[in-house]
C-alpha cells in the first residue's frame, strides 16, 4: 500500500537569510501513514442552487487537490422561452419580457428592445424621448454595476461594500417606481416612446442621486482598491488577452478590461452619444481586478453622462405623433370618433411592422446586447432573437479557470458579472 | 393581412401567421443600396458562392452565401485585411415556418474598420447541416450550441455539440421551431412524468461521470483499502 508523503520543515529553525527573511533548509519528507490519493481527480459540482454562482448556474469542476483542470458550466435552469414567447406577442407586448431577462438593469433592456424594433419600422423618436432613454440606460449601468460591486465584495469576503451599495441601488429602485410603477419589472417603453412622461420632480430626485453617489463610490473604493486581501485575490487572476477576448466573444467591461477599447456608445453610436463627453475605460492586465476597477469608474462615467443628459433635456412631447404607432390620449379617445377608431386598431391589433429584419445592438451594463427582430409584415415578430452579453461573456469561463484554484474560481465568476435570467432566457 | 384580425387569447395560441410568399419574407426591400465594399470583393473573389445582396432597414447589409462554402468566406471575412471582421457579433437561425428554408445568421463587425455586415446562409429543411466556425471565433461555441439546441441544425466540426439551454435527454424536439407548438409536444402530465423520473447520472454528461473513476482508485480497492466505496461515485 502507497502511503502519502508531505514535505514539512517540521523540527527546523529558520534562520534569517541575507535580505532578512526567513530561509528554511532542505525540507524532509514526512510519512503520514495516509493512503495516497495525490493522482485521484475529484469531481465537484457547484450550484444550481449555490449563492457564488450568481443565480442557478452550474458548474461542474474536475479538481486535482485543490487546483481546477477543467470546469463545466451546465446552464438553462431558468430557461423560459421568452424568445418563443415573443413570436405570439405583439410589438409592444414582447416588452414585459424583455425586462425579465436581465432584471439587475431592466430599463437597458427595454430601450434596447424597442430601439431594435424601432430601427425595423423606420421610427425616428422624439429628441426628448432620446435623452429619457439615455438617462435610464446610464442609471442602469449604474444599478447593475452597484449589484457587481457588492456581490463582488461578498465573494472576496468582504461584507460592508455590499451594504453600500444595496443602500444606493434602494434609491434607484425608488427612481424606477415612481417612473413605471415597477420597481424591477418596469416595463418602460413602448414602441415610438415611453409608457409614460418623467413625473414631476424626476429629474431633479435623479441628478440629486447621482452627485451623491460618488461618495459612496469613493467609499467602495477606499474599501476595496488597495485591500491586501481584495488584490491577492483577484490580480492576476483568470487573465485573458485582447486578441482572445475578442475571438472569444467577450464584451463589455470584460473585454475593456483586457485592454480593447471597444464600446458600442462610441463605436456604433446611438442616440447621440457621440455628443456626450465621456470615456471609456480600459484595463491592463485582463484579470479580475482590472474588471472591477473597469466598472468602477463606468460608474462615474455614467454619472457624467447622466448629468449632461439632464442638463440637455428637451421639452415637448415624448411619444411620436403617429396614430399607427402611439396610442392617442385618453380625452381624445373619448371625443374624436378617428381617435378612437386608431385606439381600437391599436390595442386589437397592434402595430403592424414593415417586412425584414434588423439587427441593433446597444451597450447595456454586461456587454453588447443585440436584439435580432424578423418581421413578415404582421403585427408579430417571426424571430425575436436576444443576444445576451452574459451568456457569451460565461462561455468563457473553462478557459478563464483553468489551472487556477477553486477560491479563484469563484472570482473569476464573479468578475464576469452574469445574470442567468438572461443567459437561460 | 386579412387574417390579423384575431385577437386577445386567440391570437395567442395561433401564433405568428406565416407570410404569403417565400420571396416576402426572405427579402427586405430596397435594391437602390449602396454598395458595400466587402460585398463587391466577396463578389469578385467567391463569385457563384454570393448569392444575393440586400439592403435593409437603416442601411443594415445582408449578403446571402453559398452554405455549403459559408465556412471558406467567413474565414476569408476574418482574415483579409482589407476587411477583418474579427469579431463574431451574432449568430443565430430563423424559421419563417411552412416546410420553407431556414436562415442562419451570422451577424459580423469589423473593429478595424468599424464595419458590419450580416451573412445569411439558406438550408433546406430537409438537409439541416452546416459547417462550424467554432475553429474561427470561439464564441460560436455556444453561439452553434444554442441553435441545434432549439433550431436542430447540426454544425459539422463542433467538438461539443450537445443541447445548451433545454436538458440533454430532452424528447419533444426543438423549440424554436415553428412546428413546435407553444406549450411543448407531450402533454403536462407527461412532462412531469418525465422530470420526476430523472436519475442523478442524467444531470451528468459521460464526460463527467468518468472524472473520479481514476484507475489508480479502482486499484485501491482491489488491494482491499480503506477508502470508501462512495467517493468515486
Amino acid at each position: 500500500m502507497s502511503t502519502k508523503t508531505v514535505e514539512f520543515a517540521v523540527g527546523r529553525t529558520p534562520e534569517m537569510g541575507v535580505d532578512s527573511r526567513p530561509t528554511y533548509g532542505p525540507l524532509a519528507p514526512i510519512d503520514l501513514g495516509e493512503p495516497d490519493i495525490g493522482s485521484e481527480h475529484m469531481l465537484i459540482n457547484i450550484g444550481p442552487q449555490h449563492p457564488a454562482t450568481h443565480g442557478v448556474l452550474r458548474l461542474v469542476c474536475e479538481l486535482d487537490g485543490e487546483t481546477v483542470l477543467r470546469v463545466i458550466p451546465h446552464i438553462g435552469y431558468l430557461h423560459s422561452g421568452f424568445e418563443k414567447l415573443g413570436e405570439y406577442r405583439s410589438w409592444n407586448q414582447v416588452v414585459p419580457l424583455t425586462d425579465r431577462m436581465d432584471y439587475l438593469a431592466p430599463l437597458i433592456y427595454n430601450c434596447a428592445y424597442v430601439m431594435s424594433v424601432e430601427e425595423l419600422m423606420g421610427i425616428e423618436v422624439t429628441e426628448r424621448c432620446k435623452v429619457v432613454r439615455v438617462i435610464l440606460m446610464e442609471l442602469d449601468r449604474i444599478f447593475g454595476h452597484l449589484l457587481f460591486s457588492g456581490t463582488w465584495s461578498i465573494d472576496v469576503g468582504a461584507f460592508t461594500p455590499f451594504l453600500y451599495t444595496f443602500q444606493e441601488r434602494e434609491k434607484i429602485y425608488s427612481l424606477h417606481e415612481s417612473l413605471t410603477g415597477a420597481r424591477i419589472t418596469t416595463s418602460a417603453t413602448r414602441v415610438g416612446g415611453m409608457m409614460a412622461d418623467l413625473p414631476e420632480g424626476w429629474a431633479d430626485a435623479c441628478r440629486k442621486f447621482v452627485n451623491e453617489l460618488p461618495r459612496t463610490l469613493d467609499q467602495v473604493d477606499y474599501l476595496l482598491a488597495t485591500n491586501g486581501i481584495h488584490l491577492g485575490r483577484t490580480q492576476d487572476v483568470g487573465i485573458i488577452s485582447g486578441e482572445e477576448a475578442i475571438n472569444y466573444g467577450f464584451t463589455g467591461p470584460n473585454l475593456r478590461a483586457s485592454g480593447v477599447p471597444y464600446d458600442v456608445r462610441k463605436d456604433k453610436p446611438y442616440y447621440d452619444y457621440e455628443t456626450y463627453d465621456f470615456e471609456v475605460p480600459i484595463g491592463e492586465h485582463g484579470d479580475c481586478y482590472d474588471r472591477f476597477l473597469v466598472r468602477m469608474e463606468e460608474m462615474r462615467q455614467s454619472i457624467r453622462i447622466i448629468n449632461q443628459a439632464l442638463d440637455r433635456l428637451p421639452d415637448g412631447p415624448i411619444n411620436v405623433e403617429d396614430p399607427r404607432i402611439s396610442l392617442p390620449s385618453k380625452t381624445d379617445c373619448m371625443n374624436d370618433m378617428e381617435s378612437m377608431i386608431h385606439h381600437f386598431k391599436l390595442i386589437t391589433e397592434g402595430i403592424h411592422a414593415p417586412v425584414g429584419d434588423s439587427w441593433f445592438s446597444v451597450e447595456a451594463s454586461k456587454g453588447e446586447l443585440g436584439m435580432y427582430v424578423v418581421s413578415d409584415g404582421g403585427t408579430k415578430p417571426v424571430r425575436w432573437r436576444v443576444r445576451p452579453p452574459s451568456f457569451v461573456n460565461l462561455s468563457v469561463i473553462p478557459k478563464l479557470a483553468e489551472g487556477h484554484l477553486m477560491s479563484d474560481l469563484i472570482m473569476i465568476n464573479a468578475s464576469l458579472d452574469i445574470v442567468l435570467g438572461e443567459i437561460d432566457r | 393581412m386579412a387574417d390579423e384580425t384575431r385577437s386577445g387569447l386567440d391570437a395567442v395560441e395561433e401564433g405568428p401567421a406565416a407570410s404569403e410568399d417565400a420571396e416576402s419574407a426572405a427579402s427586405g426591400a430596397g435594391t437602390l443600396a449602396p454598395e458595400h465594399p466587402s460585398v463587391k470583393a466577396l463578389r469578385a473573389r467567391f463569385g457563384e458562392a454570393i448569392h444575393s445582396h440586400e439592403v435593409g432597414c437603416r442601411g443594415q447589409h445582408v449578403v446571402f452565401v453559398d452554405a455549403a462554402r459559408s465556412r471558406e468566406i467567413l474565414e476569408w471575412l476574418r482574415d483579409d485585411p482589407d476587411h477583418h471582421y474579427q469579431f463574431l457579433s451574432d449568430l443565430t437561425a430563423v424559421d419563417y415556418g411552412g416546410g420553407r428554408p431556414l436562415h442562419v445568421v451570422y451577424q459580423l463587425f469589423s473593429m478595424t474598420h468599424h464595419r458590419s455586415l450580416r451573412v445569411k446562409c439558406v438550408l433546406p429543411v430537409t438537409a439541416l447541416e452546416i459547417d462550424s466556425v467554432e475553429p474561427l471565433w470561439k464564441t460560436a461555441d455556444w453561439l452553434e450550441r444554442e441553435v441545434y439546441d432549439l433550431f436542430g441544425i447540426r454544425f459539422n466540426g463542433h467538438p461539443d455539440l450537445r443541447r445548451i439551454l433545454m436538458p440533454e435527454n430532452y424528447a419533444e424536439g426543438h423549440p424554436l421551431r415553428k412546428d413546435f407548438p407553444l406549450r411543448g409536444r407531450f402533454s403536462r402530465a407527461e412532462q412531469t412524468r418525465r422530470a420526476l423520473s430523472q436519475e442523478v447520472a442524467d444531470f451528468y454528461i459521460p464526460e463527467e461521470m468518468e472524472i473520479g473513476r481514476d484507475p489508480q482508485v479502482l486499484g485501491h480497492e482491489q488491494d482491499g483499502d480503506a477508502l470508501p466505496s462512495g467517493e468515486n461515485a
